[in-house]
């Protein structure tokens, strides 16, 4: 009964959907205040009965109750509590009920929190979210329904994959699809300015905060994902540039993009088609990456279950909501001109860089990514584009880009003012280039002129970002939120850009056959197999665990436990790697294959800095929320829009 | 006339990708079609299946079309398949060469017995060398090679009539007699 609740209240949403998008657009255009009122009450109904239709589904899977399809496809009786909750999102349907969920979360906070909004202004906003709702809620009851019934009903379910059992990401998920669908506000803020016809300071002011929290979720959301992929997949890789993962980096490239842009119009007017074209580009990414990740058109390790049908509808959907806004924008947009002009060492002009090379790398990675696939429909053969690529063409605008932001920072509005802090960070660039070199050569021997440049870029950046807080805080000034964040994120930018130089280049890695007693030497630690346990019991697991005692010049600095677990619903046995964390180096253990002769397989990592590349994330995270909550937006809810 | 240019530019752009994704759709990007379609099938020369002394192989077919199917008695897409190859061989347009792959001799000859002998002849390949030489994934797969030697298909996994009326027969070189 509940699952059929659940079904009826996604068609009542969708229902809602269509009222709130009819209401809303059409209130805006006819100026009818009514109409207006009444799209944003269908906002909040549209969330009550998404709402309820989530929790239907949960209730199902708390349950376990095997006559729903999809609850007998990704869930087991045997499945611990937290995992049963998580296996909601853990298919195709259920995700797509999540990312419904997180739009109709962002329009209702839009709806509550925009009370300063001109009228109409708002109802148009609320009115495009609405028709990406209705998008959403129709292609899950078109194609994708989470409560379908399964006749007879399955005495047990096939289980959560077992890759998914795990925290990171049963959270990665939702962060990252609060990122995605966060986009759809700054995209339904442009198509509201683009229908409106004009746009001005207030208008980047009031989506600056919008996009901050959306990008703050997607780079959660990517890092936990990274961080997963790290101990879970055994390989101890952190970036596989897979096409689904580059799914999520394209639209945080653009979102970053568009962050800075935003500045720009909020500070001085300037870019303003440009910045409508960013967060037009944002969402249209994310809905891409929905495309490339569910309709099967890309190979990827990231199976969802793929059918054209679904492909079809994705391609449909995207090509209204993209190719409209677009159409609307070439339309409208000329109308937006930027009156005001700047000189080239203004901060304007080091943000105009910052966007053309995060562009530069967007389209390279979009490039790679869809390679495969033009060649594929040219009839020009099979390939695919793999490491090797994006990491070189990711570094070409990535290198320039580093050195930039360490002087960006300082740069004045309009006119340049760096003859002052010129000579300050002439010699911070010096001093972050010494210490590279130092480092490099006292830790790791030698002269490494890449990984040299990668260090210095990272300690420039961290070292610049502190520069204007510490003088601040040396003047007793003022620190608003703003520059706080600022300062943060850039600091974490320049950590992590430390992080991936120090184990991209210096990491050291091992396979070897170890007998009980046996050890191995690596980057002058001793990894001795103690012994190995079967018969390790989780709760829905059986694993072989070893025991892996690490020294140092004969003393001991860890006890790695690296698993293998077979789950008792079947399938391949999983790796659960065992990592000696450290802000210098991990040290990292997984468990391969049983040789026979009581011989085992192990790869055996050192990791140097690797915990930088996540702790930078999470600042540059971190500074994203500061900022977001900088006061200039709170006040700006008590000015009225022009 | 620059500045309408420059805006219409997204959409345009984005045009072209929609196209690209359409044409994306009706294709499977994991089918990878075997490196020898197109080019001269290789030669080999076994022990019959039946009698090690004799010796089959490429060479019996000079001159005209025939099919080269793997299997082996471990293989249950094989068993599968058997009907669909009896099938075939009664319509007798095109003569089926076996592989028996990384098998035993006893068994596949119980085999042939128990569920009938679609084959004009029987390679035996135990140590799977030729396999090797034809770019063979698993088993079944099966092979259409023509007149002038040219490996014209191949069809991955356990056949079906469908496959051979819309994949196959269309490649042969004239409609049967």
């Amino acid at each position: 009964m509940i699952p059929e609740l659940g079904h009826f209240a996604l068609v009542l949403a969708l229902l809602l959907a269509l009222a709130q998008a009819l209401l809303g657009l059409g209130g805006a255009a006819r100026s009818h205040a009514g109409w207006m009122q009444a799209g944003r009450m269908a906002v909040a109904g549209q969330f009550l009965f998404v709402l309820l239709a989530f929790l239907a589904l949960a209730q199902a899977f708390v349950a376990s109750d095997f006559s729903v399809a999809y609850v007998a496809g990704n869930s087991n009786s045997q499945l611990p509590l937290f995992y049963r909750i998580s296996a909601v999102w853990g298919g195709h349907e259920g995700s797509l009920l999540l990312w419904a969920l997180c739009l109709a979360g962002w329009s209702l906070a839009v709806a509550i929190f925009s009370g300063s909004l001109e009228e109409t202004f708002r109802s148009r906003v609320l009115g495009v979210l609405g028709l990406v709702s209705i998008g959403f809620l129709l292609f899950m009851l078109t194609t994708s329904n989470p409560f379908e019934r399964l006749m007879p009903a399955a005495a047990d379910g096939r289980d959560l994959n077992p890759l998914l059992q795990d925290v990171a990401l049963a959270l990665h998920p939702p962060l990252l699809y609060l990122g995605y669908v966060g986009f759809a506000v700054a995209f339904a803020f442009a198509c509201a300015a683009l229908l409106a016809g004009r746009l001005d300071a207030a208008w980047a002011k009031w989506t600056r905060p919008w996009t901050l929290a959306a990008w703050l979720c997607l780079t959660l959301g990517i890092t936990l994902g990274s961080w997963w992929a790290y101990y879970e997949l055994g390989w101890g890789g952190w970036w596989f540039w897979d096409p689904v993962e580059n799914a999520s980096l394209m639209p945080w490239l653009a979102g970053t993009a568009l962050i800075h842009s935003l500045a720009v119009t909020e500070k001085r007017g300037l870019f303003l088609s440009w910045t409508l074209l960013l967060a037009v580009t944002a969402f249209s990414l994310s809905l891409l990456g929905t495309f490339l990740v569910r309709s099967g058109v890309l190979v990827s390790v990231h199976a969802f279950a793929t059918d054209p049908a679904r492909g079809l509808f994705i391609l449909g959907f995207l090509t209204t909501v993209i190719g409209g806004a677009l159409t609307l924008y070439a339309w409208r947009a000329p109308r937006m001109k930027s009156a005001a002009g700047f000189e080239l060492t203004s901060r304007e002009s080091f943000l105009l860089f910052n966007n053309a090379l995060l562009v530069v790398a967007l389209a390279l990675i979009l490039l790679g990514t869809l390679y495969p696939l033009f060649l594929d429909a040219l009839e020009l053969g099979k390939i695919s584009v793999g490491p090797p690529y994006f990491e070189v063409v990711f570094l070409v605008p990535m290198l320039p880009l580093l050195l930039l932001v360490g002087i960006g920072m300082h740069a004045g509005w309009k006119r340049g003012q760096l003859a002052t802090a010129g000579r300050r960070l002439l010699w911070l660039a010096a001093v972050a280039l010494a210490a590279a070199i130092v480092l490099v050569a006292a830790i790791w021997g030698g002269i490494r002129p890449l990984a040299t440049l990668g260090l210095a870029l990272g300690l420039w950046v961290m070292a610049s970002a502190l520069l204007v807080p510490l003088d601040r805080l040396r003047a007793r000034a003022r620190l608003p939120a703003a520059l706080v964040g600022m300062s943060l994120a850039h600091f974490g930018l320049g950590l992590t850009t430390f992080g991936i130089t120090g184990v991209e280049s210096f990491r050291i890695e091992r396979d070897i056959a170890l007998a009980p007693g046996e050890s191995a030497e690596l980057a002058g630690y001793e990894f001795r197999l103690v012994g190995l346990r079967s018969g390790v019991r989780g709760p829905n697991y059986v694993a072989t665990e070893a025991e892996v005692a690490v020294s140092s010049a004969g003393r001991p600095v860890a006890t790695l436990r690296p698993q293998k677990r077979v789950y008792h619903s079947g399938g391949n046995p999983m790796t659960e790697a065992g990592i000696d964390a450290g802000v210098a180096r991990d040290l990292f253990a997984a468990l391969g294959e049983d040789l026979g002769g009581n011989r085992w397989s192990l790869r055996l990592q050192y990791k140097p800095l690797i915990r930088g590349i996540w702790l930078g994330a999470l600042l540059m995270a971190l500074g994203g929320a500061i900022a977001a909550f900088d006061r200039r937006y709170r006040r700006a809810a008590t000015v009225a829009p022009r | 006339m620059k500045r309408i240019l420059l805006v219409s530019a997204p959409i345009v752009l984005f045009a072209v990708l929609v196209a690209f994704f359409y044409a994306g759709l009706q294709r499977d990007p994991t089918v990878i079609p075997s490196p020898l379609v197109g080019k001269p099938a290789p030669a080999f020369e076994l022990e019959s299946l039946g009698n090690p002394d004799w010796r089959v192989g490429s060479a019996d077919f000079t001159g005209r079309a025939w099919l080269l199917n793997v299997w082996a008695t471990w293989c249950s897409g094989c068993y599968q398949e058997h009907e669909v190859l009896l099938a075939i061989a009664r319509e007798n347009r095109v003569p089926l060469l076996g592989l028996n792959w990384r098998d035993e001799r006893p068994k596949a000859l119980q085999w042939l017995a128990e569920l009938g002998n679609p084959y004009a002849a029987v390679a035996f390949d135990g140590e799977g060398r030729v396999a090797i030489d034809w770019g063979v994934y698993g088993a079944p797969e099966t092979f259409l090679i023509g007149a002038d030697g040219t490996v014209l298909h191949k069809h991955i996994g356990p056949l079906t009539l469908a496959a051979w009326r819309q994949d196959f027969v269309p490649r042969l070189p004239e409609a049967a007699p």
